[in-house]
């Protein structure tokens, strides 16, 4: 089966965001970006099913500036196939986002779409099952695992009260959470090898979507900040404080 | 304008969040309309009807309904969404599942898990792990929404609703149920307990996470974890608070043998005090801790059960 995976250009996880002076948005002018850890599982997921002979093709997709294909290459080392990026500088909405991948997956007819179930920026946590409604698909979101039995797959889901399982019709959308897998590292050959994998630039343009905003950012703040602490030396003065001074506790 | 709320329950009882969830749309302003979407569901109907605000409770009582997948639950609310402005669930694993499928079949993008309205149409919600603030106005026809639960406090439950029974019936046929594993546990849940004590790598397995079980006992308080003691095998992942796992604001959060990563941080920092113990007397987490205190947490453990 060819297996179909979005992946999202974003800035690094450890690095700490600041906010513009003008409250315009964060500033991501000279900060560390990376793959989303959440595609990066979903790749790694691909690739395994790969190994696994259930995937025969592995393609990798990603949407933004030419920089994006950054992270396209990383997924190609990781061991994606061949790659796609739909190039725009505008920042999309999900729904266009999905808008955008519902056009691949109707030129592709992948059987299984594994994608992130959010990216560590926007934190909306909606791409995924966006796409599984506007292609009719079926949708296994938060999966903590994953496996082929036949036409269907089953997915175990990390939820609210603990875990579940659903069986869905393939074609099918998956959604990862952290704890599917452990992502490998890209070795010093497969970066190399990873070169000269096919890379197809798509203009965004060119799918005659109506990428039209449908939210304004009208503001954007650092949280409140919280007023420093102070160091206690024994449990008696922890205990003493939280129940005389923060009143926690009785 | 009129709103939807879905009321998020477990067929058994009707979750505190959704009083929650009902403030939010309170703040939004118009007449708010609860849904119940579950199998055997009648006495949750009931604990609906009571939720103060809520001029009616529509319940679509159907086994296509029962885990509330999202391809039968997205149909089900997308076709009542032609009577409401604003689509509502709480950003929980049920509403974040079923709500943007929901979205884009109504053609419109979705305002996850919003903190704060500051109209009927913007709303504010954390970006980066919490570490931004942004104020969004949504310009879509309809208003398809998610709500952080910690952001608001829960309305009264002494409303008197009119019940009405939904009938329609929308099963996709493309998904279904197989098994669930759920946790069990005596202990208040994550989301609604006042005081959580959460245990991180310091307590170095699964088995020294019973130091914890006195305090949480003697504080009537929830067990939490970081992802390090979650992905390390110590518990299960349920109990994860951060980024990724839940967001939580108890009145006191006791984070013990946890450094503080962003991630973490992004699931607890609204917490009215916390207070953190830990041998490392640089870690991240003494920075946004009201009360810190150095030392070996298998010392302070058994101490701090004694004392209180």
């Amino acid at each position: 089966m060819k297996v179909l995976v979005p992946i999202k250009r974003v800035i690094d996880y450890n690095v700490k965001v600041r906010v513009k002076a003008d409250n315009s948005n964060v500033d991501l002018a000279n900060v560390k970006m990376a793959i989303n850890p959440f595609c990066e599982i979903a790749v790694e997921e691909a690739v395994r099913l790969k190994e696994a002979g259930i995937a025969t093709e592995v393609i990798a997709v990603s949407i933004g500036s030419k920089s994006c294909q950054e992270q396209l290459r990383t997924a190609l080392a990781l061991g994606a196939d061949r790659a796609i990026q739909i190039e725009t500088d505008e920042s999309l909405d999900s729904i266009n986002v999905a808008k955008l991948l519902q056009k691949i997956v109707e030129e592709e007819q992948p059987q299984l779409v594994i994608l992130g179930k959010q990216s560590i920026d926007s934190d909306n946590n909606q791409t995924g099952q966006m796409l599984a409604a506007l292609t009719g698909m079926a949708q296994g979101t938060f999966a903590s695992a994953i496996s082929i039995d036949g036409d269907k797959v089953n997915v175990t889901r990390e939820v609210d009260s603990g875990l579940q399982t659903i069986a869905l019709n393939l074609p099918a959308i998956v959604t990862t959470d952290l704890r599917l897998n452990e992502p490998r590292y890209a070795s010093l050959p497969n970066i190399m090898k990873a070169k000269r994998k096919p890379l197809v630039v798509k203009p965004a343009a060119d799918f005659g979507i109506d990428l039209t905003a449908r939210t304004n950012l009208i503001k954007v703040t650092p949280p409140a900040e919280r007023k420093a602490g102070i160091i206690v030396k024994s449990i008696d003065e922890l205990v003493e404080k939280l129940k005389n001074e923060a009143k926690v506790i009785s | 304008m009129s709103i939807l709320v879905f009321a998020e329950h477990d067929n058994s009882e009707l979750k505190a969040d959704t009083l929650k969830t009902v403030a939010a749309a309170q703040a939004m302003g118009g007449e708010i309309h609860l849904l119940v979407a579950g199998h055997n569901c009648q006495a949750i109907a009931e604990a609906a009807s009571k939720v103060n605000g809520v001029s009616k409770v529509l319940v679509a009582d159907n086994a296509a309904y029962e885990h509330q997948l999202a391809e039968n639950v997205s149909l089900l609310v997308t076709e009542l969404a032609a009577d409401y402005t604003h689509i509502i669930a709480t950003a929980l694993t049920t509403g974040k599942n079923f709500m943007p499928r929901v979205a884009a079949l109504l053609d419109v993008t979705q305002i996850s898990d919003i903190i704060a309205v500051e109209s009927s149409d913007t709303f504010v919600r954390p970006i980066y792990a919490g570490n931004a603030i942004a104020t969004v106005q949504s310009l879509d026809n309809k208003k398809v929404i998610t709500v952080r639960s910690t952001g608001f406090d829960a309305v009264a439950t002494d409303g008197n609703a009119e019940i009405v029974a939904v009938d329609q019936v929308t099963d996709a046929g493309i998904s279904s149920y197989v098994s669930e594993k759920l946790s069990v546990s005596e202990r208040p849940e994550l989301g609604a307990a006042s005081v959580i004590v959460s245990g991180g790598r310091g307590m170095q397995n699964g088995e020294n996470f019973k130091l914890l079980d006195g305090i949480a006992d003697k504080l009537g308080a929830a067990i939490g974890a970081s992802r390090a003691a979650v992905d390390a095998g110590f518990v299960a992942n349920d109990m994860q608070v951060g980024q990724t796992g839940k967001i939580v604001a108890p009145d006191l959060y006791i984070a013990v043998g946890i450094s503080g990563a962003i991630q973490h941080l992004a699931g607890m920092k609204d917490s009215k005090v916390i207070v953190a113990i830990n041998k490392d007397a640089e870690a991240p987490i003494f920075q946004v801790a009201d009360y810190g205190l150095v030392a070996d947490l298998f010392d302070a453990l058994p101490e701090l059960e004694s004392k209180l």
